[in-house]
């Protein structure tokens, strides 16, 4: 069994990478099969109707979006306090999956919004705090990709990370703090689940293959990332001999 | 099975989940390919890493 901190060690990460990729790929596959089977197979809602079959990909899609900030606010703190190289490259590659999910929970809410609220976008609080994630998704995204010292860009990125994660109390309890149309949870709530078990479970299945998908699409982009630093340091190498 | 009279919007937001996921992994697919191909051609020309140097 290979320890922990092996995986710390950039080359043997790549052939880890290399032999789980295929497997979780597979089971990323076989998860996102079954979860639509089930909530294409699931009861309509008794007030949403059908409708609320975009709740299977509008809240693992809103979950793994905060997820991912959760993440890289640990990266974060590996980077700024323990200056771990591989911290840097984990936050740096997760950014654009948890901004796809971000955009994928926003443009989702707002078709579910649209029959239901009668309206695809509204400025409450969970809304907006919803937007304000996936600005500061792209401010990270940017700050990684503009910065002309990697590792300055690493630590803004990092700083402005865990700013960001004020946000993230935020977006949970807006729906207690304000009056908003968003409405409260019902999943993860103080007093058990809301939503009967003919919807839950599909949920669940999907909220697994989305879980999946991000720790498949993660553990490949940290791998690019991997190999883009090597193609750094290789030009850096072939600049200075020439 | 049929979706209701919101059938358009629940058809627009899986469509939008599989142009959003679809991209974000070609991206990703791409990406390493790319990576691979530049670290391949740098090996062909002799450039090699410090640590793989000694």
């Amino acid at each position: 069994m290979m320890p922990l901190i092996d995986l710390a060690n950039p080359t043997r990460f790549l052939s880890l990478a290399a032999r789980a990729l295929p497997w979780l790929a597979v089971a990323t596959l076989a998860a996102f099969v079954i979860g639509i089977a089930m909530a294409f197979n699931a009861p309509d809602d008794y007030q949403q109707g059908a409708t609320v079959k975009i709740m299977f990909l509008h809240v693992p899609a809103a979950w793994l979006a905060m997820a991912c900030w959760v993440m890289m606010s640990v990266a974060a703190l590996g980077t700024l306090v323990w200056r771990h190289p591989l911290a840097d490259v984990a936050a740096k590659a997760a950014a654009p999956i948890g901004a796809a999910l971000t955009l994928l929970c926003l443009v989702t809410g707002s078709l579910w919004g649209r029959p239901m609220w009668g309206t695809y976008w509204v400025w409450d609080a969970r809304l907006t705090s919803v937007l304000v994630l996936f600005l500061l998704y792209l401010g990270v995204i940017a700050l990684y990709w503009t910065a002309e010292d990697p590792n300055r860009g690493a630590r803004g990125a990092a700083i402005l990370i865990l700013v960001g994660a004020i946000n993230l109390p935020i977006i949970k309890f807006s729906v207690d703090w304000w009056n908003t149309l968003h409405q409260p949870a019902s999943v993860i709530r103080l007093g058990g689940t809301a939503i009967d078990p003919t919807l839950l479970y599909p949920l669940l299945v999907m909220a697994l293959a989305f879980f999946l998908l991000f720790f498949t699409l993660h553990l490949a982009a940290t791998r690019n990332e991997i190999l883009r630093r090597r193609v750094r340091s290789m030009r850096i190498m072939q600049a200075q001999r020439a | 099975m049929s979706l209701g009279p919101h059938a358009a919007f629940i058809v627009a937001a899986y469509s939008a989940a599989i142009v959003i996921l679809v991209t974000l992994i070609g991206w990703i697919a791409l990406d390493y390919r790319a990576q691979y191909r530049i670290l391949a051609d740098l090996d062909k020309r002799g450039v090699k890493r410090r640590s793989r140097n000694k």
